[in-house]
């Protein structure tokens, strides 16, 4: 909580992005988390994405569980559409919204919680059916919301803030993941936005199910020594050997990596992902060699980050579906609603 | 860049623009926001510390702290410093019980001031209480100087000066009235510890130009020597059409006053554009407003006389280069009138100092005078105000007495005069609770308060009549919440830092960064979240942070002190403090007070 909402000054000097807006209008709610949470850095990444993309904010639908993560939401882009599920089914929610409106942009949020533990059956399935969206797991390795219990993702060893360690084997979203065919699969910190902004940037614009696990520190219940989860265990534990760029379309000077990279994938709207260094003989392209990058990894107790794996040719939820190329709500009602005869005769089809 | 160094008083000073563009240093947003508060009494003594004057100044000052307020940088308009200090000054109620005390035991020191202006008032004000006995000669009846002669009432009232003349000379301040110094000589020949020369530069520059002599000269004015003729009611009239030549705060002083006493038609001409004009904005608003007209780019050549009687004026039209340094004359014209008032400027007089005492000159005539200790060549002869070094203007001529308090203190103990005692500075935490702070940080976006004038009949009618209104408390309350606390400084720890970000993603206007440190300067600002608006705003940079290494940028241009770092701080590296310079001076008088 803070005395006073974050006041709006007018400065001149602020930027406005292509469509005339600046980041302050990407803005949501004051946050009422705790103070020096990851998640409000998150959303500040969050913020500096969509505003970099110049995405209008009425063509964000925004979406969230149950948890300290699933307040996020409320805190950026007040100007978007949102719907805060029950705990646990955001995935079911976001892939409805999303078979109905594939013209919006997709943004759901959660934790470890709410995606690992009583959602872990739903996030499964809209990996597997390619959800078009951006699925951001605010990933802190505790229950913050009650006090701070070991969540799904605690490591094996990690204590808790009174000392006990956690003896239960984690779940790894990125190893979920990649084993359950995601089609764009990274990590990133929130304590470090150069890196977080252009993964959040690229996920947007990904052809598919996107993603993003953030490590993001619970200040208050997992920040101790002993948790592997704090700000100083991430940063001398994080691997950084990928590194990436979001190469916006038709604007190469935008990019922060100073020269070509070896790989480049290039996203529906002409954006690119460009690879520069990389582990030796690793190809983010290469579903295998990601998976066995992320286990040794994890065997090592070394945390990697960046853009993990990618594959911008696997159909996704519409083309699995043959939906109709427009939103629904752009067809005429005789087209979604053909009456009985029409049904009669589809049902006759299966006879 | 290295780590700055935060210890020396002086950076936070000039944080605090307003404190740093004000000669006396008063604490500005200290003050206002007592105000605020309705603690007019506290305000007012807080600025009487400083600017010695606040009523007169409230009313007249300069207001170098206005061009300086950081609010500009925000919304384009200053806080309205001036007149929230009039609003102190006019609701103080009785503050006799808190004007520092005078020993009844002297110190045996005997100091002389030459002229009863300003400066040497500041400088009783400043020794009175320490034990000095001081004595000021003055040529005229009344004290005051310049303020009273050359400050028309319309603008401050008698009674205000009259009040805060008097709560220094109560002190027990030896004024000699009607008593012009006429040689230095004999002066130092009567036994003083230290002189002070504050005499001002009285004297009027004229105009040399065909038609000046003769009969015509009766309807040809100085300026300064007018206002102080219908101060004194000498003077009650004037012609009709008066042509007023200069455009400084005295021309403004002067067309005004001739509205009041006969002008119906009153230009003030000006040689240069008006980008040039060395009268605060705010007085030429309020002259046009009152039916000025001012004209531009016309010099004048000749005074226009037929059978001795002035007639009007003939000037030459001009035209400049970009930065108006050289015109080219465009043509001519001819401008009738009854009176003119020259306001070209003021010139120091200073033919009662012999030239033999060891006093030394400049090649100008000006006295040569240390610019710290204000010295003269001869030890032991200060000099102050705008006997110094030209006219200036109040406030100034009150920081010169501060400084001339010093030395002549020093002086008299046997120190020598250049041992000046350093500032000094108090931080103190803001922090009341969780997010609570001791000052009120919101953002307030009101604009300026506009302050009502009385109208125009009424105060072209009544020469004594003040123009402006003043605030009332509501309006003065909100005036104040435009302050952007800039006294109330982010203090950041570095070794406390987790670098979690929340500072930087809280910060209404992007002013911080957590970022690889840099040698260079400008390669460092090429990468701060904000884009440096002001290259001359020093930045803070941090020690290296624990587990990074990296630094904490801050850019002080753009912060308003609203204290949400602090707020999403969760490990305490950011806290609100609240700056408070330490003046040598005021410690000077502490520590003697105490002995």
């Amino acid at each position: 909580m803070t005395s006073i909402s974050k006041p709006r000054i007018p400065l001149a000097t602020l930027p406005a992005n292509e469509i005339g807006l600046t980041v302050r209008d990407y803005e949501g709610a004051m946050s009422t988390l705790c103070a020096g949470c990851g998640h409000d850095s998150v959303t500040a990444a969050l913020v500096r994405s969509l505003f970099e993309l110049s995405i209008p904010p009425h063509r964000i639908v925004k979406m969230s569980g149950i948890g300290c993560s699933s307040k996020t939401p409320t805190y950026f882009a007040s100007g978007a559409h949102g719907f805060n599920s029950v705990h646990g089914r955001m995935a079911p929610i976001a892939a409805g919204a999303n078979a109905a409106n594939r013209s919006s942009i997709h943004i759901g949020i959660s934790g470890d919680g709410d995606s690992l533990s009583i959602g872990a059956g739903h996030l499964v399935h809209a990996i597997r059916r390619n959800v078009r969206m951006l699925y951001v797991i605010e990933n802190n390795g505790v229950y913050g919301l009650t006090k701070g219990q070991f969540s799904a993702s605690a490591d094996v060893g990690s204590t808790a803030k009174h000392g006990e360690a956690n003896e239960v084997a984690p779940i790894d979203p990125v190893q979920l993941a990649l084993s359950l065919g995601a089609t764009f699969v990274a990590r990133g910190f929130s304590g470090d936005k150069a890196q977080l902004v252009p993964i959040l940037k690229a996920a947007l614009e990904h052809r598919g199910f996107a993603l993003v696990d953030v490590i993001s520190p619970c200040v208050q219940f997992n920040n101790h020594v002993g948790s592997t989860k704090s700000y100083h265990y991430v940063r001398d534990h994080e691997l950084k050997e990928i590194e990436q760029d979001f190469v916006p379309p038709m604007r190469e000077t935008a990019a922060r990596l100073p020269h070509g990279g070896t790989i480049v994938v290039t996203l529906p709207d002409g954006g690119r992902i460009r690879f520069g260094t990389l582990p030796e003989e690793y190809d983010p392209r290469d579903r295998g060699a990601a998976l066995h990058y992320a286990a040794q990894a994890q065997q090592r107790g070394e945390i990697p980050t960046g853009v993990l794996f990618v594959d911008e040719g696997t159909r996704d939820i519409h083309e699995l579906n043959s939906t109709p190329d427009e939103p629904l709500i752009s067809l005429p009602f005789e087209a979604l609603c053909p009456g009985a005869d029409a049904l009669a005769r589809f049902q006759d089809g299966f006879q | 860049m290295e780590p700055t160094d935060a210890s020396n008083p002086q950076f936070y000073h000039r944080i605090v623009e307003c404190q740093w563009a004000c000669p006396a240093h008063t604490d500005v947003p200290e003050y206002i926001r007592l105000i605020a508060q309705g603690e007019y009494a506290q305000a007012y003594m807080l600025n009487r510390k400083t600017n010695v004057f606040p009523g007169i100044l409230g009313r007249t000052c300069d207001r170098p702290c206005e061009p300086a307020c950081r609010r500009t940088r925000v919304d384009g308009k200053s806080v309205a410093i001036c007149r929230l200090k009039r609003v102190a000054a006019d609701a103080k109620g009785a503050i006799a019980s808190m004007l520092p005390s005078i020993p009844k035991e002297k110190n045996g020191k005997r100091i002389a001031c030459v002229g009863a202006g300003p400066a040497s008032l500041a400088l009783a004000n400043d020794l009175m209480p320490l034990g000095y006995e001081v004595t000021i000669f003055e040529a005229g009846a009344m004290p005051g100087g310049l303020m009273r002669s050359n400050i028309p009432a319309f603008r401050l009232p008698v009674e205000v000066l009259d009040d805060e003349i008097a709560s220094i000379v109560d002190m027990g301040v030896d004024v000699r009235y009607a008593s012009p110094i006429e040689s230095l000589r004999s002066l130092l020949g009567e036994g003083f510890d230290a002189i002070f020369i504050g005499s001002g530069a009285p004297k009027g520059k004229d105009m040399e130009l065909e038609g000046r002599s003769g009969d015509a000269a009766t309807n040809i004015h100085i300026g300064i020597e007018w206002l102080q003729s219908v101060a004194f009611g000498h003077v009650t009239g004037i012609g009709g059409r008066v042509l007023v030549i200069g455009v400084g705060n005295t021309a403004m002083d002067c067309c005004r006053t001739a509205l009041r006493i006969g002008g119906a038609d009153v230009k003030v001409m000006a040689r240069r554009p008006r980008r040039f004009f060395k009268a605060s904005e705010w007085e030429l608003e309020d002259a046009e407003e009152e039916g000025v007209e001012i004209v531009v780019n016309h010099a004048p050549s000749r005074f226009v006389t037929e059978g001795g009687k002035l007639v009007g004026v003939d000037f030459d039209i001009l035209e400049w280069d970009e930065g108006a340094r050289v015109s080219t004359k465009v043509g001519s014209a001819h401008f009738p009138c009854d009176d003119v008032i020259l306001a070209v400027g003021q010139e120091n007089a200073f033919s009662w100092v012999e030239r033999d005492l060891g006093v030394d000159f400049d090649e100008w005539g000006m006295l040569i005078a240390d610019p710290v200790t204000h010295q003269t060549t001869l030890p032991g002869v200060f000099v102050g105000g705008d006997a110094a070094w030209g006219p200036k203007n109040i406030v100034t001529a009150v920081a010169h007495a501060h400084a001339a308090a010093i030395s002549i203190n020093n002086f008299c103990e046997g120190v020598p005069v250049e041992e000046r005692p350093e500032d000094g500075m108090t931080l103190s935490s803001q922090k009341m609770g969780l997010t609570q702070w001791s000052y009120y940080n919101d953002y307030n976006s009101s604009p300026r308060q506009a302050m009502e004038h009385v109208a125009l009949a009424q105060r072209l009618s009544d020469l004594g009549l003040e123009v402006e209104v003043g605030f009332d408390s509501d309006q003065a309350a909100r005036e104040v919440q435009r302050c952007l606390n800039c006294d109330v400084e982010p203090i950041f720890k570095a070794n406390l830092c987790i670098e979690c970000d929340a500072c930087i993603d809280i910060c209404p206007v992007q002013c911080l960064t957590i970022v690889q440190n840099e040698d260079d300067e400008g390669v460092l600002r090429s990468k701060l979240n904000a884009p440096t608006r002001n290259p001359n705003e020093p930045l803070y940079v941090s020690g290296p942070l624990p587990q990074t290494g990296q630094v904490m940028v801050q850019d002080e241009d753009l912060c308003v002190h609203c204290g949400l770092c602090a707020e999403r701080c969760p490990t305490g590296a950011w806290n609100m403090e609240k700056f408070e310079l330490n003046l040598a001076y005021l410690a000077m008088s502490k520590s003697r007070r105490k002995s």
